[in-house]
């Protein structure tokens, strides 16, 4: 890819709480040149979205909200002229030497990092991942999906749901839903207990007499454009439905809820093994990748339950690029020609 | 009588067991942490909830402002809660921590907002 090519110390691209710790933690170790990438028009990633509280328990000693957690990081980060933030700045390619390729509105520009963090968070798990039979109308949301339509875009996706999974997101979405108004006729999980946390299956789900299948499955979709009801059935220990116990619930909605995975494909684009049951890169040490100078940190680099565990993942990783920056001080600092490609996409 | 119940003060989520007499709790068990027996007391007594929520606005750079309660209000209010919320609109620029409305309901806990927003910016 062509365009201007400019040179930075320390790039990191993602500016949710995993992003902000890493900047904050490079800076306090005397990094001055920190570049923070973020596709949004705010910073602070998922944050934003999760308004309920729940957050900062372990690293402020606070019952915070999302946006509350990030405003803490972001009020550090604006205040800190050394770190200069982009938003509105997608990065779409990144090759082997750490040339990334980002687009601004209405430019394309490559940006040659000495030290380079992901900080690129994860996406969440479809219905396709699942195998769920039967047609495909509207109506099927992964629950994020739900949360950002909600608390971010104002709009309430469905009037009658079903939570298919019971991860938190998705216990979080059954009272987020119940309180706008909806109703949630069941949260089904395939397991025998919940994937959530029980504070969540507590203060989302049973405050508001919500039932909880535990060992069901949804056996069928029906509907033709839009859902309309789906098929329940129970599940033996080896997840075989057992014969008789099929029952249908009426919705127009159906959440999945079923998990998280890293956001990793710029570092696959550069050469980087991902596992491939993870999805997070294959190294030696936590945090670094088999491309000196390149880390990956927050959600990117594995799914964490809280964010206070994603600040504390992401401030070492900060540290690390940090010392990285030391190490290589003196040597000569040629970045590869633009002209060089990124490698192509498996 | 005895009732188990989930603490929700943190993600431990501990199981108490209380003994109590109408409003009245004689014992808990199964807390890890002083927290637990003073939320047990509560729950039995007059069960509540922080309310987060999100509010519509106007001519502000986001289209939903984040809110709580800055305390919790009886469970069984949150949905006359929510029926208040949904009829604020914001219109001017706000800080976090700011109060959006003084004690909601006359519950003794302000709506506040939880993210600042500034004025919409004019798109090029
Ligand atoms: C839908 C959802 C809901 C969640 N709810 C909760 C919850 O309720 N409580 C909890 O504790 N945890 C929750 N989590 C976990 C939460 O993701 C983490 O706690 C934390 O937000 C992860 O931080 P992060 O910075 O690693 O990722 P994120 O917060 O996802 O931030 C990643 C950032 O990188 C940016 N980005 C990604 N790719 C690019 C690119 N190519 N170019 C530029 N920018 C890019 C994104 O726009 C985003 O801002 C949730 C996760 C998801 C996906
Ligand atoms: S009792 Fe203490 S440790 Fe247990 S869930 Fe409640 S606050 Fe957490």
């Amino acid at each position: 890819m062509t365009g201007p090519m400019i040179e930075r110390e320390l790039v990191i691209v993602g500016g949710g709480p995993a992003g902000m710790a890493a900047a904050l933690a490079a800076h306090g170790q005397g990094v001055r040149d920190i570049l923070l990438i973020e596709r949004d028009q705010f910073l602070g990633g998922i944050l934003n979205q999760c308004v309920h509280t729940g957050f900062g328990l372990t690293y402020f000693k606070e019952v915070l909200t999302g946006p509350e957690y990030a405003d803490r990081f972001v009020t550090k980060i604006n205040s800190t002229p050394a770190i200069e933030t982009s938003l509105r700045t997608f990065a779409v390619a990144l090759s082997r030497t750490k040339v990334l390729t980002v687009i601004k509105p209405g430019r394309l520009q490559n940006i040659a990092a000495r030290a380079l963090i992901m900080a690129t968070g994860c996406r969440e798990k479809t219905r396709e991942m699942i195998h769920i039979p039967g047609t495909r109308p509207a109506g099927i949301f992964p629950a994020g999906l739900a949360q950002k339509l909600i608390n971010v875009e104002g709009l309430l996706p469905g009037n009658e749901v079903v939570i298919v999974g019971s991860g938190d997101i998705g216990l979080i979405m059954a009272r987020r839903f119940t309180l706008e108004g909806a109703k949630v006729r069941a949260v089904i999980e395939i397991e025998s207990a919940s994937r959530g946390l029980v504070r969540n299956l507590t203060q989302c789900v049973y405050d508001f007499d919500i039932p909880v299948y535990f060992n069901h499955m949804i056996s069928r979709i029906h509907g033709k454009d839009r859902v309309e009801k789906v098929e329940v059935v129970k599940v033996d220990g080896q997840r075989r439905p057992i014969p008789g116990s099929k029952f249908e619930l009426s919705c127009d909605t159906l959440l999945v809820s079923v998990g998280l995975i890293p956001e990793n494909e710029l570092i696959e684009m550069a050469g980087v093994r991902l596992d491939e049951k993870t999805n997070s890169p294959v190294s030696e040490a936590p945090n670094t990748t088999a491309i000196p100078g390149l880390f990956v940190c927050g959600n990117a680099y594995k799914v964490y339950d809280v964010a206070d565990s994603v600040t504390a993942d992401s401030q070492l990783c900060g540290r690390l690029a940090a010392e990285y920056l030391l190490k290589i001080q003196g040597d000569s600092f040629r970045p590869l020609s633009p002209l060089e490609k990124p490698c192509k996409r498996r | 009588m005895q009732k188990t119940i989930t603490c929700i003060e943190c993600p431990a989520g501990c199981t108490l067991a209380v003994d109590y007499e109408g409003c009245i709790v004689q014992r808990v068990s199964g807390e890890k942490c002083p927290k637990g027996a003073e939320y047990a007391k509560n729950e039995i007594q007059n069960p509540q909830r922080i309310l987060t929520t999100a509010v519509l606005c106007d001519g502000l750079e986001v289209k939903m402002l984040a809110v709580r309660t800055d305390k919790p209000i009886p469970k069984q209010k949150l949905f006359e809660a929510m029926e208040a919320v949904r009829t604020i609109r914001v219109n001017a620029p706000v800080k976090a921590g700011e109060t959006i409305v003084k004690d909601l309901l006359g519950l003794g806990a302000d709506l506040v907002a939880t993210r600042t927003a500034a004025r919409q910016e004019k798109q090029i």
